[in-house]
């Protein structure tokens, strides 16, 4: 698509290196539908602005230039902070990879930021020498090499784009609160749909396989299998180890005991499994359900605990090493656990 | 529960070094860092306070105008490793491997 073309470019600012689009610093319906798709997972590899120059309000050869990603929810959340601001847009080519991952493969890197530096002529364009770079930005650039090659400052922003007028009306200066990270419990929310939608992708496909498995292999009919002999058990446990890891451990990151993300995931695993099993018990009795008890106690622990780890790429503070530390120790545990429930499951499942 | 405070993952595994002799105070370090892992010491020597925040990003070793920082950079993501394992480097999610211009992540 053209770069002017583009539903939210209001209008164009005549410059001395021709049209900049004029973009709407408001964000329209389809914008916070188009957020909402991607918050669950839809079309997220798909979600891209055209890379290049634009303008919010009326910039003149003194006004900032903000670089920021190709990733459409990036370039929404940089303009909504940006009502009432004149400022220079400058969109780097990320493949619609949001800044901070971008900057990790280096696509948000120094050679592409000096390149677009280029290619939209900002030497020409503007009075002054100072490029606002995201501080998440800064794992991909480096500043005193961008200044070699580009003779452009590279000025290292707010890690929030809703922090920048602040930044901007103290002269360029960010507080150590804007410099800061954080992951608070509103940050972990808005993380759950996309991680219950990536689980849903292997659990629903298997959800089917252990009701069909359960309908056609039991006593009676295909439905009273399932109802009534095991086949809705079965898939209650495999779901509450799915929410376990998707939703509780997200939301209570910070209260759940250790440090790693395996033992938090198998932590809240624990909570649902010992939930589960006093529903198991009340309903179908306890008297040759222990079996099965045991089994869902190892298995809603180990879906959990490979959740909280898959957790880890969403998360705003773990390392490689860590991740990988982790993983060693985790890993072959959480294929042990869930190879014994099985097992204790078909086991118990024979003895009925 | 601490919502504003420095969250801390693994115990000592982080591979960050300093070299406190090269180090010229410059206090990039302390900016580009999201988890406030550095303060500026006495003599105007950056030093470590908090290794175990340390999640290994890269952007202070990058913005070092010195090279006084070293760390074995990535991203914490379990996934990446699993797909690196796997030989995927361009599906649905990233690997350590992939190139400045491939792939699709996160």
């Amino acid at each position: 698509m053209a770069i002017a073309e583009q539903a939210f470019v209001i209008g164009k600012i005549e410059t001395p290196v021709g049209p900049v689009p004029q973009v709407a610093t408001v964000l329209a319906g389809r914008d916070r539908w188009g957020a909402l798709r991607v918050r669950l997972g839809l079309g997220r590899m798909q979600y891209t602005v055209e890379p290049g120059l634009y303008a919010v309000g009326t910039p003149q050869e003194d006004s900032p230039i903000l670089v920021t990603a190709n990733y459409k929810l990036s370039f929404d959340h940089l303009r909504a902070a940006l009502t009432g601001q004149d400022a220079w847009v400058l969109v780097l080519d990320t493949n619609g990879i949001n800044v901070w991952c971008a900057a990790g493969k280096g696509t948000f890197g120094t050679a592409a930021l000096c390149a677009q530096v280029g290619a939209s002529r900002l030497v020409q364009l503007v009075r002054h020498r100072r490029l606002v770079v995201p501080q998440l930005g800064a794992s991909g650039i480096a500043a005193h090499a961008v200044k070699q090659q580009s003779g452009f400052a590279v000025v290292y922003g707010p890690v929030l784009a809703r922090h920048l007028p602040e930044f901007l009306v103290c002269g360029m200066q960010a507080t150590p609160a804007m410099r800061r990270k954080t992951f608070s419990l509103p940050e972990r929310a808005v993380l759950v749909p996309v991680e219950l939608v990536i689980a849903c992708k292997w659990a629903l496909p298997l959800s089917a396989v252990l009701c069909g498995a359960s309908g056609l292999f039991g006593p009676a009919s295909f439905w009273e299998n399932v109802r009534a002999h095991g086949g809705g058990w079965t898939m209650a446990g495999l779901w509450s180890g799915v929410v376990a890891g998707t939703v509780l451990t997200p939301l209570l990151l910070p209260v759940l005991p250790g440090r790693a993300f395996s033992l938090k995931g198998g932590a809240a695993g624990l909570m649902a499994a010992l939930a589960f099993i006093a529903v198991f018990f009340s309903r179908s009795g306890t008297s040759d359900n222990g079996l099965a008890g045991l089994a869902w106690l190892l298995l809603i622990p180990a879906i959990a605990s490979f959740l909280g780890l898959e957790f880890t790429g969403a998360s705003t503070y773990t390392s490689l090493s860590g991740v990988k530390k982790e993983m060693r120790l985790a890993v072959p545990l959480q294929v042990v656990a869930a190879l014994c429930g099985l097992l204790l499951l078909v086991w118990a499942r024979r003895l009925q | 529960m601490k919502e504003m405070g420095r969250r801390l993952y693994l115990k000592g595994v982080a591979t960050l070094r300093l070299d406190q002799d090269a180090c010229i105070g410059c206090g990039m370090c302390l900016e580009v860092c999201p988890q406030e892992v550095f303060v500026m010491g006495p003599g105007k020597k950056v030093r470590i306070s908090e290794p175990d925040a340390c999640m290994e990003c890269g952007a202070c070793m990058m913005n070092c105008p010195v090279e006084a920082i070293w760390v074995q950079s990535g991203v914490g993501c379990a996934q990446a490793v699993f797909n690196t394992m796997l030989g995927r480097s361009s599906e649905a999610c990233c690997s350590l491997k992939d190139k400045p211009d491939g792939g699709s992540c996160c």
